[in-house]
């Protein structure tokens, strides 16, 4: 069966600097990938050349299709795309960033309670300025907006980012039940490579905008170079 | 005490003219951090759309008013929307500055093509309320200033409405507030802007159908109003919708109280007034008198 997410060779560059040298991967139907690297490897990069962010050479096929377009046209695709940072509406309330994960879908009153689900709290607070919620209810309230644009893939850059290791685990347990329960493969950028590596089947790790291995969380997790560098132990 | 409610009417009336005008301008300003130096031209050139409407021969004077006016408007909206689509778009990736000097240019070239079409000449333009007063508890309220009062507070009204309580107007606040996240979200944010210049093209249109009767119509009539907008707009914060409204009216109020009660203060005089106030609001509130202090991002 074809993956469901396919980048080959994919380069991109910032002006003069290229910052993806050849980037090639695949995300298979229901599966989390993890993409692993130190700073400045291009892992942000490959997930904005995935939206078309940035401009990109080479071929991103999604679900038999070569993606065009920007990040709107990717979004209408199926792809859902958590940006680092969040890219959370601080001035709007929880409720109006929930509405706006629903935006593409038809009908003036989408139904937006099946979130509530994985996000029971969000009821409570949901006229809430957002900008004021915690580091850790914004991440969270970004993967419910996210859910709601019923994406097949599920990218996310750097969840754990400023987050503490309770609520980083908070995280990566309801992004595995999103996976488990609505079969939602995810491609999930981290620095966390323990926490990354315990939730991914598989993993790709960058180096300098290359692809310097990959293969099944388990082994890289027992691969010598790959722990020194990024587990650290 | 029918002095003071003269001057307050009038002074609501001319405000709410500020206002809608001061509303255009943020929410352009809102959406791309641009102000929009053709706003003033945008609204007299609408304006004279009217009135090529009202004058035209064949169903000029048998076309009721209202009908002119809801005709104009829907005008205006393409205007703006076409004016955003032909000049802004392809600037999209310049510099704020370089649109900033885009809205110039279409300044002078909306004005000198006013000129051209229809001389420099003043036309008068009509009003569709009556010259009389209402008289309550002996006190004498203009028609026309209520009128155009109701008439400006209504189209900003509906505005407010579409954008609390409508999906795009919803898409349109947030893309304000962080477009990159937006478009991941399927939200065409471009057509978006449009949008909002095709708004403020009819917040335009309205001020402007709505100050010619008084001031009779030429192409330079809205200078003086926009400035008077931009005061209202900065007073109010110029990234606060309710801020420029209520900056607008206040202007309005002032300049009309001050002209009543302070006569030294001679219709030459307004416009420096209303700066003055302006700059000495500016020194004691950096960020206008609703507004916050905004910590740019980069
Ligand atoms: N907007 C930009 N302009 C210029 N260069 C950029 C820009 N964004 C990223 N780069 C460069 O591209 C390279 C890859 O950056 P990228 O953000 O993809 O790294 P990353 O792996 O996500 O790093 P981090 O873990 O720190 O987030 C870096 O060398 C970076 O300096
Ligand atoms: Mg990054």
């Amino acid at each position: 069966m074809a993956p469901l997410l396919e980048l080959n060779e994919v380069s991109a560059r910032y002006g003069q600097v290229a910052a993806l040298h050849g980037v090639s991967l695949a995300v298979d139907e229901g599966e989390i990938v993890a993409l692993l690297g130190a700073n400045g490897a291009g892992k942000t990069t490959t997930l904005r050349a995935v939206s078309g962010i940035v401009r990109r050479t080479g071929d991103v096929v999604f679900a038999g299709k070569r993606l065009r377009g920007g990040p709107e046209a990717t979004a209408r695709a199926g792809i859902a795309h958590v940006p680092e940072g969040r890219g959370i509406f601080a001035e709007l309330t929880v409720w109006e960033n929930l509405r706006m994960g629903a935006y593409m879908r038809r009908g003036r009153r989408p139904d937006l309670t099946t979130v509530l689900e994985y996000f029971p709290w969000l009821e409570a607070r949901r006229n809430q300025q957002a900008g004021t919620l915690s580091g850790g209810e914004q991440q969270m309230l970004a993967l419910a907006r996210a859910f709601l644009q019923r994406p097949r893939l599920l990218m996310l850059d750097e969840p754990s980012l400023g987050l503490a290791p309770l609520i980083t685990r908070e995280v990566f347990r309801v992004v595995g039940d999103l996976n488990e329960k609505e079969g939602l493969a995810v491609l999930v950028v981290e620095q966390n490579a323990a926490i990354a590596l315990a939730a991914a089947r598989r993993a790709y790790v960058l180096e300098t905008g290359n692809v310097a291995t990959s293969g099944d969380a388990d082994a890289l997790k027992s691969n010598n170079a790959v722990r020194t560098a990024y587990l650290g132990y | 005490m029918q002095q003071f409610f003269q001057a307050l009417t009038t002074g609501l009336a001319d405000g709410s003219i500020y206002a809608s005008l001061a509303l255009a301008l943020v929410l352009i300003y809102k959406a791309t951090e641009v102000i929009n130096f053709a706003q003033g031209e945008m609204a007299m050139f609408t304006t004279y759309i009217a009135y090529a409407l009202y004058t035209h021969p064949h169903f000029g004077h048998t076309l009721p008013y209202w009908w002119m006016f809801a005709v104009t408007l829907a005008l205006a909206f393409v205007f703006g929307v076409g004016l955003q689509r032909v000049v802004i778009r392809p600037l999209e990736r310049a510099s704020v500055l370089t649109v900033v000097m885009a809205t110039i240019a279409l300044l002078v070239i909306l004005q000198g093509a006013a000129e051209w079409i229809w001389s420099p000449e003043l036309k008068f333009f009509p009003s569709p309320f009556p010259t009389s007063t209402w008289v309550v508890g002996g006190v004498h309220i203009s028609k026309q200033d209520t009128g155009t009062f109701g008439v400006t507070l209504a189209c900003v009204l509906v505005l407010w409405l579409f954008f609390r309580f409508t999906k795009l107007g919803l898409a349109m606040r947030a893309g304000a507030v962080n477009p990159a996240a937006a478009r991941l979200l399927g939200v065409r944010t471009s057509w978006l802007l449009a949008l909002g210049w095709g708004f403020a093209a009819v917040l335009g249109a309205v001020s402007g159908m709505m100050s010619a009767p008084t001031q009779f119509l030429s192409p330079t009539m809205m200078d003086a109003v926009l400035i008077f907008a931009f005061a209202g707009a900065i007073l109010g914060g110029l990234e606060s919708p309710v801020g420029a409204v209520a900056g607008g009216l206040g202007i309005g109020i002032l300049l009309s109280m001050l002209g009543t009660y302070v006569h030294a203060v001679t219709p030459e005089l307004r416009l420096p007034v209303a700066l003055a106030i302006l700059l000495v609001v500016l020194l004691v509130r950096p960020a206008g008198l609703l507004g916050r202090v905004v910590v740019r991002r980069v």
